[in-house]
């Protein structure tokens, strides 16, 4: 993670690249030979209308889906087949539509779960929580109450998630996604069902882990208020096919994406 | 007035990591190992050690041992009975192949081929779930179970097929076979138990315990996060197993003192399996509660009421006790899932805030 | 003769020669089957119009055999008997219905499906105690159904069968075809189907679930009674747990939870399956095979067919 007071990221090279893929289930196709790419640094909205294909994209860069067709190409590698486990070694962390959080644990517990990865002390150790195991638990602690700090949700830490409102909800599954330290980060609808000041929250949340922990991060996002502000790259899918890609401002004012949210069949 | 956290402050976050980070809370567990070690050998008498403490421990174990995995990693298993009858076999042929070799160490010896027949069974769980699960672990119930009974070799060829158990001795003490005394055996089994239960806890409280919960509550999610299914999986049938096996090897050597297959049978898997549903889920403390619950229930049944002048057969004690337990199920499942431990938590809570209501 | 031969020619050397023994087994296996079958049904039934898996089904079983006797040997008349018995199968299946299944239904099916588990403790428990523990007499006679066997000499050998296996076949069969004439045909058929997909859907189209529920239980409630009176009189009635509750579970995995026809093929193949299997590899291990076989079965189908030779295959979708 960055120290502290770092410049703001510039946004540099190719960390994700999204070649030809597509994607069937049966006979619906989900997503048809769509490609971009994710520069590293950037915040990158992916938006559409639904049923686009959107979360399915997301699906296919972390290995839950694996295309028919196609390939992505992760930090100069490629992948015709990413497997979860892969993406979260290479460095991928997700949120999800319907906040995935671990229900019968606390808030702590969720984010320590993000940091297993990293955690490696053996059977032996952990039997005696002593040790090794001790060391790693109370390390790993320190860095998940940075983040803690970072997202303000101290006082529910220990609260099982299953009792929070939404919005906290959201944070914490933000909070474990980050524990990852990961080099790209996919946020799917981060701010669904939120109120205004939650949107705030949040956005000054994504905006921050961009700037601080430097952190590339994909979002899809339906509101266009939202999108506008936090991006700095924008795609459009429309049915499973790719129909705009560039800066916010240009993508606002192309025509078939206005179609495409208007519903003008095409 | 009594239970309240203030001013006990966390310094540091190794203080704040410990697993009864409460003062009141350690001195309620020091005065109940207190009274396990020192009253009840004093005060009790055989029949309270051999019909009642010495089982209800060896059944918490077992219970300890499902728990971990059904209630901690979410993997439904009716296997159980098995796993123990897996464990008590070992350490019979182990003890009647080596018995010089102290008992102590082929009873935890046991445990390890208990673990590994878990493991080999556990696979299937790479691609079932939930109640499918359920039914392929009948799998290993039914055919463990036939083993026990049809592969002579198991039972050293005993005509009945059934085993008894051999004497052994510790340091002098006979400790196994019709002469060990309760109080003997009630030591070694409290020992154990006492010791088995602090290192699942430790295991629970950090990182396998979140790894087995986040398998449990969102596997896909648990994905994610770079927690591979089929090890964690597997690791909690072996570990799972490793504790049943353990248990089922002192319900022989230390309890019944011999065995015919029927003990391991399926009724066997359920009853540990309803032991940790009124218990709890995913709770230690749940794995005691419910074992105590269940495996009381019928004593009390036999000896109580004809105190107050209605005398049962035996017979109609257990369809009573039948009869209750399934009732409790229900009642439990409906209105308090998580069981005794739950309702021990909310007790807790309310002591905090006494004499406040909330 | 070595054990691979052993294994794998001579079980069907046997079967060659001597083709008597063979068609005997593969009978005792089907009627066996027949009643996994049965037993089976009555849990798709319930499945197919709640979405529960109701364990408890097997145990329904048992009960219907056991209050048919009991209330014969109480004095009530055959017939009457048989009648009363329906309304109390279908009073119970009230019961675990308002008291069990409803207060459960948003939590999540483990949940459920455990919850049944106590349930068929507690009727295990609640029969016992109501009828008594010991072995009861299925009232055959009384009912009218065949006893004795009929022998045909067939195949350079004697086949012998069983009269009330006959009879057992033939009802189950019309049950069993009625059923599913039923359930294609019907309006009510129609809309239990829609049911079993969506009870939101079906809700919004104007279908009752309440009559949904009273007929299919009053079905699995007949089917239970046929069940327990056939199995009640080839061997005594009494609680086994593993044979009755727990072998219908394999039969289901066979035959998909949601099919009909599958839960008869899949019974079918279980029964002829486990005595084919102990009567010719049987003797190699030890005997008795027949208390795994069915499960080893239905997991190797959990592993490559998890859905069964005829249920919906299973998506998960993220």
């Amino acid at each position: 993670m960055r120290a502290p007071g770092g410049p703001d990221v510039a946004v540099g090279d190719v960390l994700l690249a999204v070649e030809n893929v597509s994607l069937s289930f049966g006979g619906v196709k989900a997503v048809s030979d769509v490609s971009f790419d994710i520069r590293k640094g950037e915040i990158r909205a992916i938006i559409g209308p639904n049923g686009a294909g959107k979360t399915s994209m997301l699906n296919v860069i972390n290995g839950f889906y694996q295309p028919q067709q196609g390939r992505i190409t992760f930090k100069g590698e490629a992948h015709s087949k990413m497997r979860p486990h892969e993406a979260a070694i290479g460095g991928i962390a997700r949120t999800f539509q319907n906040v995935a959080l671990f229900r019968g644990m606390t808030a702590l517990d969720n984010i320590m779960a993000g940091r297993t990865l990293k955690m490696h002390s053996n059977f032996f150790w952990q039997m005696l929580r002593y040790g090794p195991a001790m060391r790693e638990e109370v390390e790993h602690r320190q860095r998940v109450e940075e983040i803690i700090d970072f997202l303000k949700i101290q006082e529910i830490r220990r609260v099982p998630v299953g009792r929070l409102p939404y919005g906290l909800q959201k944070r914490v599954e933000l909070g474990r996604a980050l524990a990852m330290e990961p080099e790209l980060l996919l946020l799917d609808e981060p701010m669904a069902g939120m109120n205004l000041e939650e949107k705030e929250d949040m956005s000054r949340f994504v905006l921050d882990a961009n700037d601080y922990y430097g952190t590339t991060i994909a979002l899809i996002e339906h509101d266009m208020g939202v999108v506008m502000d936090l991006s700095d790259r924008v795609v459009v899918l429309d049915h499973g096919i790719k129909i705009a890609d560039g800066a916010p401002a240009e993508v606002k004012s192309n025509q078939a994406v206005i179609d495409a949210y208007l519903g003008v069949a095409h | 007035m009594l239970y309240r956290e203030a001013g006990q402050f966390k310094t540091n976050y190794t203080s704040d990591q410990a697993v009864f980070p409460i003062l009141q809370d350690r001195i309620g567990i020091f005065i109940i190992l207190a009274i396990a070690f020192v009253v009840i050998p004093r005060t009790g008498n055989d029949f309270i050690l051999n019909a009642v403490m010495i089982p209800f421990l060896i059944f918490a174990l077992a219970s300890i041992g499902l728990n971990l995995l059904t209630g901690y990693t979410g993997q439904l298993s009716l296997g159980t009975g098995a796993f123990m009858g897996v464990g008590a076999y070992a350490c019979y042929k182990l003890t009647t192949i080596f018995p010089d070799v102290n008992i102590i160490i082929w009873i935890i010896a046991s445990g390890f081929f208990s673990a590994a027949t878990g493991v080999v069974f556990g696979l299937p769980a790479v691609r079932i779930k939930g109640f499918y699960l359920a039914i392929a672990t009948l799998a290993a119930q039914f055919f463990l179970e036939w083993c026990f009974t049809r592969i002579p070799w198991i039972y050293n060829y005993n005509v009945s097929a059934a085993i008894e158990v051999p004497q052994r001795e510790l340091f002098g003490i006979i400790v196994t076979g019709p002469r060990a005394t309760a109080e003997t055996r009630y030591y070694i089994v409290l020992a154990i138990v006492v010791a088995m239960t602090w290192i699942a806890s430790n295991i629970v409280h950090g990182r396998i315990g979140r790894t087995w919960m986040a398998v449990r509550d969102m596997d896909i999610a648990a994905e994610l996060m770079g927690i591979r299914l089929l090890p964690t999986k597997l690791l909690a049938f072996a570990v799972s197993s490793f504790y049943c096996g353990v248990s089922g090897a002192m319900m022989v050597f230390l309890w019944y003192g011999g065995a015919e297959s029927t003990v391991f049978n399926i009724n066997q898997s359920f009853t540990i399996l309803f032991m940790i549903i009124i218990g709890g889920l995913g709770s230690l403390l749940g794995s005691f509660l419910g074992a105590a619950l269940i495996y009381i229930l019928p004593i009390i049944l036999r000896f109580v009421p004809p105190e107050f002048g209605i005398p049962l057969h035996a017979a109609t004690v257990e369809h009573i006790t039948f009869m209750l337990v399934g009732a409790l199920i229900v009642l439990f499942l409906i209105a308090e899932p998580a069981g005794l431990a739950r309702l021990w938590q909310i007790g807790k809570q309310k002591l905090r805030v006494w004499p406040f209501p909330y | 003769m070595g054990p691979l031969y052993q294994i794998f020619i001579d079980p069907f050397v046997q079967m060659g020669t001597a083709p008597d023994l063979f068609v005997q087994t593969l009978w005792e296996g089907m009627v066996g089957g027949m009643l996994y079958a049965l037993i089976a049904l009555g849990f798709v039934l319930i499945f197919k119009a709640s979405g529960v898996f109701n364990f408890a089904q097997g145990i329904m079983v048992v009960f219907a055999a056991l209050t048919l006797v009991g209330l014969y040997n109480v004095g009530v008349p055959a017939f009457l008997a048989l009648g009363l018995t329906i309304a109390v199968m279908f009073g119970l299946a009230f019961a675990v219905e308002r008291v069990v299944l409803r207060p459960l239904v948003n939590q999540p099916d483990i949940i459920l499906f455990m919850a049944t588990f106590g349930l068929t403790y507690f009727l295990i428990g609640a029969g016992e105690f109501v009828f008594g523990g010991d072995p009861k007499v299925m009232i055959t006679e009384q009912l009218y159904l065949p006893k004795g066997a009929v022998t045909y000499k067939v195949l350079g050998g004697i086949i012998s069968v069983q009269k009330l296996d006959v009879a057992a076949a033939v009802i189950a069969s019309v049950m069993v075809a009625g059923l599913a004439v039923f359930f294609s045909k019907t309006r009510i058929g129609r809309a239990l189907r829609a049911v079993a997909d969506s009870h939101a859907a079906a809700l919004s189209v104007g279908i009752s679930l309440e009559q949904i529920w009273v007929t299919v239980w009053f079905a699995a409630g007949l089917v239970a009674l046929v069940t327990g009176i056939f199995w009640g009189a080839r061997s005594d009635v009494s609680f086994a747990l593993d044979v009755i509750a727990l072998k219908a579970l394999p039969v289901l995995i066979l035959g998909g939870l949601t099919s009909i026809p599958g839960a008869i093929v899949g019974g079918l193949i279980i029964g002829i399956g486990e005595k084919m299997w102990e009567f010719y590899w049987g003797p190699l291990i030890g005997g008795g095979t027949d208390a795994w076989f069915a499960y080893v079965i239905a997991l190797v189908f959990l592993l490559f067919k998890p859905q069964g030779l005829f249920g919906e295959k299973i998506i998960e979708r993220v």
